[in-house]
């Protein structure tokens, strides 16, 4: 049967484009920032497939995040180039990392990860040079050259580029899910002895989606950065915006590639309305969703939305 | 083949194989025998790279294989099945052999290819017609009964068309009335490839009926090495295998 899936993707992506010349500028922003989430859950979700959770998802976002603002103080200004850069650069972290921390399973995983995280938060707050706590700015980027006067067009034409590279990531973890890599994923999570006594090794498998994550939290960070116009060590980088990513990803489901712009958006939402109707007690919103979810729809939000569309056999 | 030379292993102060020297030629179906504790697995488990000898080395067609990672040494062609079941528990039995055979013969960029390719599926047909698997191909590993996963697990090793096939207590688990149509439905499907097969079996009459060769174990080491009729009427086999109540059996 023929595989859909890219078709009607790009079909839900040209809507969007076409209703982003449309809608108010406070709801392209929360597109922006949710589907930049979405792209680093995406990283996430490749991992979480092969049963590896990673407690530290902040780590990838912020380093692309700070990237970005680092490579516009060095003197790039082209978005493509900035994001794209951003995201080669935690990729290389992440092959990097990847060496240590394919040999972990389980807990020691994800904390590890929450680990490495919290060391480059330790090393950012305490850097001046970056801002300490408070960061510092990410001014307007340019697109193909073009420097837009309108702050609003700018951060629309950043939306249309996160909207496109977005796509293209979909489609591809889309493809590499249905590949024979792919479905080394399901395979180690199941059973890591019959992998390696097929004559394949476990550990080039999670490096390998290691590095593919880190490259989404990368990329997913550097359009963060620029949609939100600044860097700071507190939202990017914290246990916080870890757990945020985490939360998202079992909001969302690993079900379809969309289900983390989906669930991302949905969060940004609801902590927005969790703000608004009990601001000394959103948390308590939040946490109560996440409990309502995890009995009533572990398998995310995606499953929910994918019902009526699943045959019954 | 393969050769054995010189091996030993220790876990401590306590000795699993001592001194084993042992051949097989291709082509041979070797069963190996001994009591729980004797060194059958640790000798399996040596040879396909899960332990590693404390001395002596093991050579499979001229190769030194001794040091290698199962991975390598199951590319090689030294497969295995496992006394508890190794599949994928999550994935139907046709996905699971479908997975086995695209992780063994797929390489470099084609990993990146879908993985329900035609000729992949044709194979995996092959298997569940062999393996009297085809009413199962639907069904998730999970669901499946004791005998129908142990032969997913015999597919699944075959799947890497291996020259040498070893099999660790196939029939465990499965009751005494089926057990003979197991091994049949097993030894049948290995019989086109014509493999070298390696059975631990702890069921005597699936020894004398199925394989050409018995290798012994007591102690951690090979006290018989002979055919089945001759190995099993053997006075340290009945002693230390058998145990004395199978004495003129």
């Amino acid at each position: 049967m023929r595989d859909r899936t890219p078709l009607w993707l790009a079909c839900a992506v040209a809507a969007l484009a076409a209703a982003s010349f449309f809608i108010p500028g406070w709801l392209l922003n929360q597109l922006l920032f949710a589907f930049g989430r979405g792209l680093a859950v995406l990283g996430l979700l490749v991992l979480w497939r092969a049963g590896l959770v990673s407690l530290g998802g902040a780590l990838y976002f912020g380093l692309g995040a700070y990237s970005v603002a680092l490579l516009q103080r060095a003197g790039v200004s082209d978005a493509l180039g900035l994001v794209l850069t951003a995201a080669t650069l935690s990729a290389a972290a992440g092959f990097v990392l990847g060496f240590l921390l394919k040999r972990y399973r389980g807990i020691f995983f994800a904390m590890m990860n929450l680990a490495f995280s919290m060391i480059l938060y330790g090393a950012t707050v305490k850097n001046r040079s970056l801002g300490s706590t408070d960061g510092f700015g990410v001014a307007q980027p340019s697109f193909f050259g073009v420097v837009f006067s309108e702050p609003a067009h700018a951060k629309l034409a950043l939306f249309l580029m996160l909207l496109a590279l977005g796509y293209g990531a979909m489609v591809l973890v889309h493809l590499y899910w249905k590949s024979t890599f792919g479905w080394l994923g399901t395979a180690l999570r199941d059973n890591e002895i019959r992998v390696e006594y097929l004559g394949y090794s476990v550990e080039r498998v999670i490096h390998i989606k290691y590095t593919l994550s880190a490259l989404l939290g990368g990329l997913g960070g550097g359009f963060f950065a620029m949609g939100l116009g600044q860097v700071d060590p507190d939202s990017m980088l914290n246990w916080v915006a870890s757990g945020e990513l985490l939360f998202i990803m079992i909001l969302s489901g690993p079900a379809n590639v969309a289900a983390p712009f989906v669930g991302s958006f949905l969060f940004e939402v609801l902590r927005t309305y969790a703000l608004d109707i009990a601001p000394l007690a959103w948390q308590f919103i939040i946490g109560a969703t996440l409990v309502l979810l995890i009995f009533f729809a572990p398998n995310g939000v995606w499953s929910l939305l994918a019902r009526p569309f699943v045959r019954k056999s | 083949m393969l050769e054995v030379v010189g091996v030993s292993k220790t876990f401590g102060t306590v000795s699993a194989a001592e001194e084993l020297n042992v051949g097989i030629s291709a082509g041979e179906v070797v069963g190996i025998v001994g009591a729980n504790g004797a060194g059958k697995t640790v000798f399996v488990n040596m040879i396909t790279g899960y332990e590693k000898p404390s001395v002596g080395r093991i050579l499979f067609e001229g190769r030194d294989i001794t040091r290698l990672h199962p991975r390598e040494i199951t590319r090689l062609g030294i497969c295995r099945s496992f006394q508890v079941s190794q599949v994928f528990t999550s994935m139907t039995v046709a996905d699971n052999l479908l997975m086995a055979l695209s992780v063994r013969w797929t390489t470099g960029a084609a990993m990146l290819k879908d993985i329900k390719r035609d000729s992949l599926v044709r194979e995996v047909d092959a298997l569940l017609e062999r393996f009297k698997l085809v009413a199962e191909r639907k069904r998730p590993a999970h669901q499946l009964s004791q005998g129908a996963r142990k032969l997913l697990d015999i597919a699944m090793a075959l799947a890497g068309r291996p020259r040498i096939l070893m099999l660790d207590e196939p029939t465990s688990g499965i009751s005494t009335d089926e057990k003979f149509e197991f091994m049949n439905v097993v030894m049948g499907a290995l019989a086109k490839d014509k493999v070298t097969v390696m059975i631990i079996e702890h069921d005597m009459d699936i020894i004398e009926s199925f394989v050409s060769r018995v290798l012994a174990f007591s102690q951690g080491r090979i006290i018989c090495d002979a055919p089945p009729r001759e190995a099993l009427s053997d006075p340290d086999v009945v002693q230390y295998v058998l145990g004395t109540s199978h004495a003129g059996h």
